[in-house]
């Protein structure tokens, strides 16, 4: 256990109050808050359009493959994209302002044997 | 019509037998040697959290793509053409809700259940008890959907729509799924659900380049193909409309259900199981980017194989077929590759099931040893050998409750099943996990409201929907107590369960400072991982 005079409560209290955490947290929602709205934003115009738009979802575009399809398989490039790109982003923007804020709440206790 | 024949007795019964027997000799073989003998109740639920990302994106694909995605999707699409194609979508988009708002935080804040992560900050007794009960409530409607699965499947292959014989599969798959918890834990499940993932996702892709090979390698004539087969459905087989379309309430159920798909994954209890397998939140992170790759690589196949087995095969032999829909991906195995390769696909089909049924059974035993027995009923002064030791026996519980309710099932379309547990993880499970994570005012009378109203609200919807009674495919045929409309009862029970949350923690002034300073600092930063894993 910590050797440090400030509980252990207080001190996580301290490091969430803190501008580094609050910088963090905002990085992190400013994220995946947006991307999150699209993309639900995204899937449901494309659930709604099949059930109520079904005729132009139908529109032939070239040989059978039709509105419909093309829409669906977007859906699936839209999800392989937002992967792609959250991925890179944690990995560039988000992943060293975590660690960095990690290794400052030090000493709170050492890790115990593997078990 | 060879396909006709096909249906009556389709392939080899005895070659089918001895190639199930073969996987299921050698999947058991592999369990003993990885991950044979006494266990930790780490080793047990989470496989001492030692898989590496990589790996354990396989054994999610392993777990997720299970016989609702091949069998169930496959069979959709083939009679119902583009509406089938939904689920794929949902249960594909619904990944990214794991992605960016579920995952990471969640591995960084729990250690063993739902509920370690669900009770951080509230009051540890109600809230264990809630998670418990939603977690086996969910995971029974997936295990229903699984074991129908496996009924449906080898009534097929053996040729017998009675019911005896399927119940006597059905019993054996039970039976098969319970060694492998109690011999393997969640190392060996993990193993076998990974080999799975390869060998299922390479059947497929064997199977799409067949179907294709037939039209030239061209999906647009492979599509005419389908329509020309299915006279009745037409051009319609290719638009959005032919189940759904047909009125206002088909069409609301439609929006249902697509509700209950794409917020039902982040919920469900085996699939955030599967986070605690690896060491770190980075880790979760590559598992769900693995994981989207290949569960959208394996959809994208269905569509082939949906469209190959409406048109080699055909509406009428599938529904003429032991097993309905279910038996279209199997049926399109044998019109392609005679009795060995529907003996091989049939064979994956099955060890799929496996493979996920015992995901699912590692999720609610841990779930009933560890929350309800350890730390309900015995304040949390249970040794872990005492722990696992219940472990074990809520195994075999479960799997005698997944043999009985699995006898009841076997007539309903397998997708559908597993969405209607989408629908309850949707309702009862998301709206507290997302509150815990992300809002600060959160407490405990609004988690309780929420798991119970979400959890209720949908369950007696099911109860009062077509699906149990009041039309042809029921459950209890010839009763008819159906007074609510809808098939999926997502549309009013995920809202519901936000706004119980929402309403509960308004109405209550508790509030953890502390614990909830700690909690959301390890969510983002990752900090203390490292001990909540080892000690």
């Amino acid at each position: 256990m910590s050797n440090d005079a400030q509980p252990l409560g207080e001190r996580y209290i301290a490091v969430q109050e803190s501008e580094e955490f609050g910088d963090l947290r905002r990085t992190f929602r400013g994220f995946v808050f947006p991307v999150t709205a699209f993309f639900l934003a995204w899937y449901f115009l494309y659930v709604l359009l099949s059930i109520f738009a079904s005729d132009f979802m139908g529109t032939k575009v070239f040989g059978n493959i039709n509105i419909g399809l093309i829409m669906g398989l977007g859906q699936f490039v839209t999800t392989f994209a937002i992967t792609i790109i959250y991925v890179r982003w944690a990995a560039k923007s988000f992943d060293p302002k975590a660690e960095a804020l990690a290794a400052t709440i030090t000493t709170i206790d050492t890790p115990e044997a593997k078990d | 019509m060879t396909t006709l024949a096909a249906a009556t007795s389709t392939g080899s019964p005895a070659l089918n037998i001895t190639i199930f027997v073969v996987f299921v000799v050698a999947t058991l073989a592999i369990v003993i040697k990885v991950a044979g003998g006494k266990k930790t109740a780490s080793q047990m639920y989470t496989g001492g959290a030692a898989f590496s990302g990589r790996q354990n994106g396989l054994a999610i694909a392993g777990d997720y793509l299970s016989a609702a995605s091949f069998l169930g999707i496959a069979g959709a699409i083939a009679l119902q053409g583009y509406d089938g194609f939904l689920y794929s979508i949902g249960f594909l988009v619904a990944w990214l809700v794991a992605l960016l708002l579920v995952a990471e935080l969640f591995r960084n804040t729990g250690r063993f259940t739902l509920a370690d992560v669900l009770s951080y900050r509230l009051k540890q007794r109600p809230m264990r008890i809630a998670t418990a009960t939603s977690v086996l409530a969910v995971s029974f409607f997936y295990l229903l959907a699984q074991m129908a699965g496996a009924g449906g499947l080898v009534s097929l292959l053996l040729g017998v729509d009675g019911a005896a014989a399927q119940n006597i599969v059905i019993a054996v798959v039970g039976v098969v799924m319970v060694a492998y918890v109690m011999i393997g834990g969640m190392k060996g499940t993990t193993w076998v659900q990974m080999i799975k993932a390869v060998l299922l996702i390479f059947a497929v892709a064997l199977m799409t380049v067949m179907v294709l090979a037939q039209f030239g390698m061209n999906l647009s004539s492979l599509m005419q193909g389908a329509v020309d087969k299915n006279p009745a459905a037409g051009d319609k087989l290719l638009e959005p409309g032919l189940k759904y379309g047909k009125s206002l309430t088909t069409q609301i159920d439609f929006i249902s259900l697509s509700l209950a798909l794409v917020l039902g994954t982040a919920g469900l209890p085996h699939v955030l199981q599967r986070f605690y397998t690896v060491p770190t939140s980075k880790q979760a992170r590559k598992s769900v980017e693995w994981a989207i790759w290949l569960i959208g690589g394996f959809y994208l196949l269905t569509l082939v194989i949906g469209y190959g087995a409406g048109a080699l095969v055909g509406a009428d032999a599938i529904n003429a077929a032991p097993g309905k829909a279910n038996a279209a991906a199997p049926l399109l195995a044998f019109e392609l590759g005679g009795s060995w390769l529907l003996g091989i696909v049939s064979g994956i089909a099955f060890a799929t099931i496996l493979a996920v049924v015992a995901g699912l059974t590692i999720t609610a035993s841990a779930s009933f040893a560890h929350d309800l027995y350890n730390q309900v009923f015995r304040n949390g002064e249970a040794t872990q050998e005492e722990e696992v030791k219940v472990s074990r026996y809520a195994v075999v519980g479960i799997g005698l409750v997944a043999i009985f309710g699995g006898m009841f099932a076997k007539d309903q379309n397998i997708a559908f099943l597993v969405a209607l547990a989408f629908a309850v993880a949707a309702s009862a499970n998301l709206p507290t996990i997302l509150y815990s994570l992300f809002w600060k005012r959160f407490n405990t009378r609004g988690a309780l409201w929420s798991m119970y109203g979400g959890l209720g609200s949908a369950l007696v919807l099911i109860a009062l929907s077509p699906v149990v009674s009041g039309s042809e495919t029921a459950m209890i045929p010839g009763a008819d107590f159906s007074i609510f409309p809808l098939a999926n009862p997502g549309l009013i029970s995920i809202p519901l369960g936000f706004f119980l949350g929402w309403l509960g923690s308004v109405t209550s002034k508790e509030f953890n400072r502390a614990k909830y300073a700690e909690m959301e600092v390890r969510s983002l930063t990752g900090h203390g991982v490292a001990e909540t894993v080892d000690h």
